[in-house]
């Protein structure tokens, strides 16, 4: 067996991943490090290019710092009021999906859940297509009936499916909740189903929140959603400890100090309050909450503490990335490049970590 | 010395049914006490009851002299360690890991396990003989080596009163004897008092020098195993011949000490 053959032998004794992994601050600066690399690029490239010198420099001009003026005001105005609010916008969403679906991980103990499990998506997909079928424009801030809705559908929907399925005693698993989630989301999927089959040529705008994507992005939009992605990502990261607690059950972490039916309801409320703003200023962007969380489990293990800040930078550099691809690509929905590049990728990576992961 | 734990005239009822019907128990610093009774004497809901996880409908519950009502999850976890039933693991999880949890209550919320905390863990799989195990995916080990890691992450709890609902419940009977051991050993060498729900007569008569029989929600026997065990208490609280206890031990030849039903005559 070839060298390779021997080191992954030796890396499944220990969990699949290396025995001594570097260490999670490390592992955060050189994930920050990659991310303002992908910002530059990304803000640089485009259907108008502006050279990697110039739009660094405008970025740290925006900053505040002195650098000599040396670009068109074209450049200027598509790099920071089209790209950037963009980029942002991508960082937020990616980064708070990542949290998010970690959240929901460790919450439901289920390595299949994501962050529109309990019914998050599905409520905000009605909520956004009914918004796209009545024929009324109101625009406050920048935010129209669509943001409006899909952020209120998704939060409404999580809280009727836990009101329904939290039933079971304090300690019961959430496989209850998880089966409301499923029941609630398909009887709103009915309703979406209506409302497609009503909404004649705004089929397309409906389309284009279901695969989601960072084109509507303004900085007023992202002032609205940056706060909530942020403040809810600080709050989980701050009960991370929580998550540990539940490994091992709901039971075992109440005899390990946690108080286990506040936490839940808390860390539930704050997953969704996230998920909720993402999705109301990107759309149903898929795969990131599922997959980042998992990606950065196989390198530092279980710990929330550090899996939830690694996962929010890897899910932001994943949705720069992947807008990226999408904007390249001719503005295809960023979900189609999610999808097609990072499931063919996580199912490698499944496989060969299969012996110590499996889902 | 005042009681570790203390139940004193505690009912619980689930719904209408009552489980535990006025129990009274104490337990000492230091002591080795096994809860054994039939399924549904209420042994578990008194654990749980203990813990705080079940609120009794009457009565009156202490860890260290102070109402368990009163307490906060975390202080009650600092006063009492479970051994967690055996649970799936959601994710790959190193053994180290899982017994790490067990500083949960200890650790600073903010900054996470500190330097006190590491060494807590390391002594924990020290004393519970685990070392070889530390690196392992706890969810690829046998039952036996998964109950050690639990005990393991109870250890690093380091409570002082160490609480075990059926520790030996699926293993062969070596993984039963080297449990008992090691909470024979925890006990006498460290000082700590262990509770433990057992359904072995003979392992609990053998290893432990004090059983309380639970039958119906009640205390009916609390003592040394040759008086709680008693033939006639046998058939009275399990329904069968006593004979089939003493008749198990003898003929396990490699356990003679297991003779239960000899030293209770």
């Amino acid at each position: 067996m070839s060298i390779g053959g021997r080191s992954l032998a030796l890396a499944r004794a220990h969990v699949g991943r290396p025995a001594r992994a570097p260490g999670a601050a490390v592992l955060a600066l050189a994930g920050l490090g990659v991310l303002a690399l992908a910002v530059v690029i990304a803000v640089a490239a485009g259907s108008v290019a502006v050279a990697p010198g110039d739009t660094l420099g405008i970025l740290l001009r925006a900053l505040g710092l002195p650098v000599d003026r040396s670009w068109s005001p074209a450049a200027e105005t598509i790099v920071l009021e089209l790209r950037l609010p963009r980029v942002l916008t991508a960082i937020m969403v990616g980064g708070g999906l990542a949290v998010a679906g970690a959240a929901f991980q460790g919450l439901l103990r289920n390595p299949l859940a994501d962050p529109y499990v309990l019914g998050t998506a599905s409520g905000a997909a009605l909520g956004a297509a009914v918004a796209v079928l009545i024929p009324f424009r109101a625009v406050f801030l920048d935010l129209g009936l669509l943001h409006v809705l899909s952020f209120a559908g998704a939060l409404a929907a999580v809280a009727v499916v836990y009101r329904l399925g939290r039933g079971g005693g304090p300690f019961a698993p959430l496989t209850g909740l998880l089966l409301t989630g499923y029941a609630v989301g398909s009887l709103l999927a009915a309703g979406l189903a209506m409302t497609m089959f009503l909404a004649g040529s705004n089929l397309r705008q409906i389309f284009a929140f279901l695969l989601g994507g960072m084109e509507g992005a303004s900085w007023l939009r992202l002032a609205f959603a940056a706060p909530l992605i942020a403040g809810g990502s600080i709050a989980i990261v701050a009960r991370a400890r929580v998550l540990n607690g539940l490994l091992l059950g709901e039971e075992a972490a109440a005899h390990l100090g946690v108080d286990v039916r506040r936490e839940r309801a808390i860390l539930l409320a704050l997953a969704s309050l996230v998920t909720a703003a993402a999705v109301a200023v990107a759309g149903l962007v898929g795969f990131v909450g599922l997959v980042a969380p998992h990606l950065v489990r196989l390198i530092v293990g279980p710990d929330a503490r550090r899996v939830l800040p690694l996962a929010a930078i890897l899910g932001a550099i994943l949705l720069v990335a992947a807008d990226l691809g999408a904007r390249l690509l001719g503005e295809i929905p960023v979900g189609v490049v999610t999808a097609v590049v990072g499931a063919p990728f996580f199912l490698a990576l499944l496989r060969g970590t299969r012996s110590a992961y499996e889902l | 010395m005042p009681p570790i734990a203390e139940l004193a005239g505690v009912t619980v009822a689930y719904r209408e049914r009552l489980v535990v019907r006025g129990v009274d128990l104490a337990i000492a610093p230091g002591e080795l006490v096994a809860l054994v009774g039939p399924n549904g004497a209420g042994k578990s809901t008194l654990l749980r009851v203990l813990a705080g996880l079940v609120v009794p409908r009457d009565g009156l519950v202490t860890l260290g002299g102070d109402p368990v009502a009163g307490l906060s999850r975390a202080a009650i976890a600092r006063r009492l360690a479970a051994v967690p039933g055996q649970a799936a693991l959601p994710f790959a999880t190193r053994v180290e890991e899982v017994v790490a949890l067990g500083r949960l209550p200890h650790e600073d919320p903010f900054r996470g396990p500190g330097p006190a905390d590491h060494a807590a863990v390391d002594a924990a799989i020290e004393r519970v003989g685990i070392g070889s195990l530390r690196g392992r995916d706890a969810r690829e080990l046998s039952l036996g080596e998964r109950q050690l890691v639990l005990i393991a992450l109870a250890v690093a709890q380091a409570a002082p009163l160490l609480v075990l609902d059926e520790p030996t419940v699926h293993l062969d009977l070596r993984h039963q004897v080297a449990v008992m051991e090691l909470l024979v050993d925890l006990n006498r060498r460290d000082g700590v008092a262990v509770l433990a729900v057992l359904h072995d007569l003979a392992l609990a008569a053998h290893f432990f020098p004090r059983l309380v029989l639970l039958d119906g929600g009640r205390v009916v026997a609390d003592g040394p195993p040759a008086r709680v065990l008693a033939p006639e208490r046998i058939r009275a609280t399990f329904g069968v011949d006593p004979a089939i206890l003493a008749g198990l031990a003898a003929i396990d030849p490699g356990a003679p000490e297991l003779t239960v039903g000899t030293r209770g005559r």
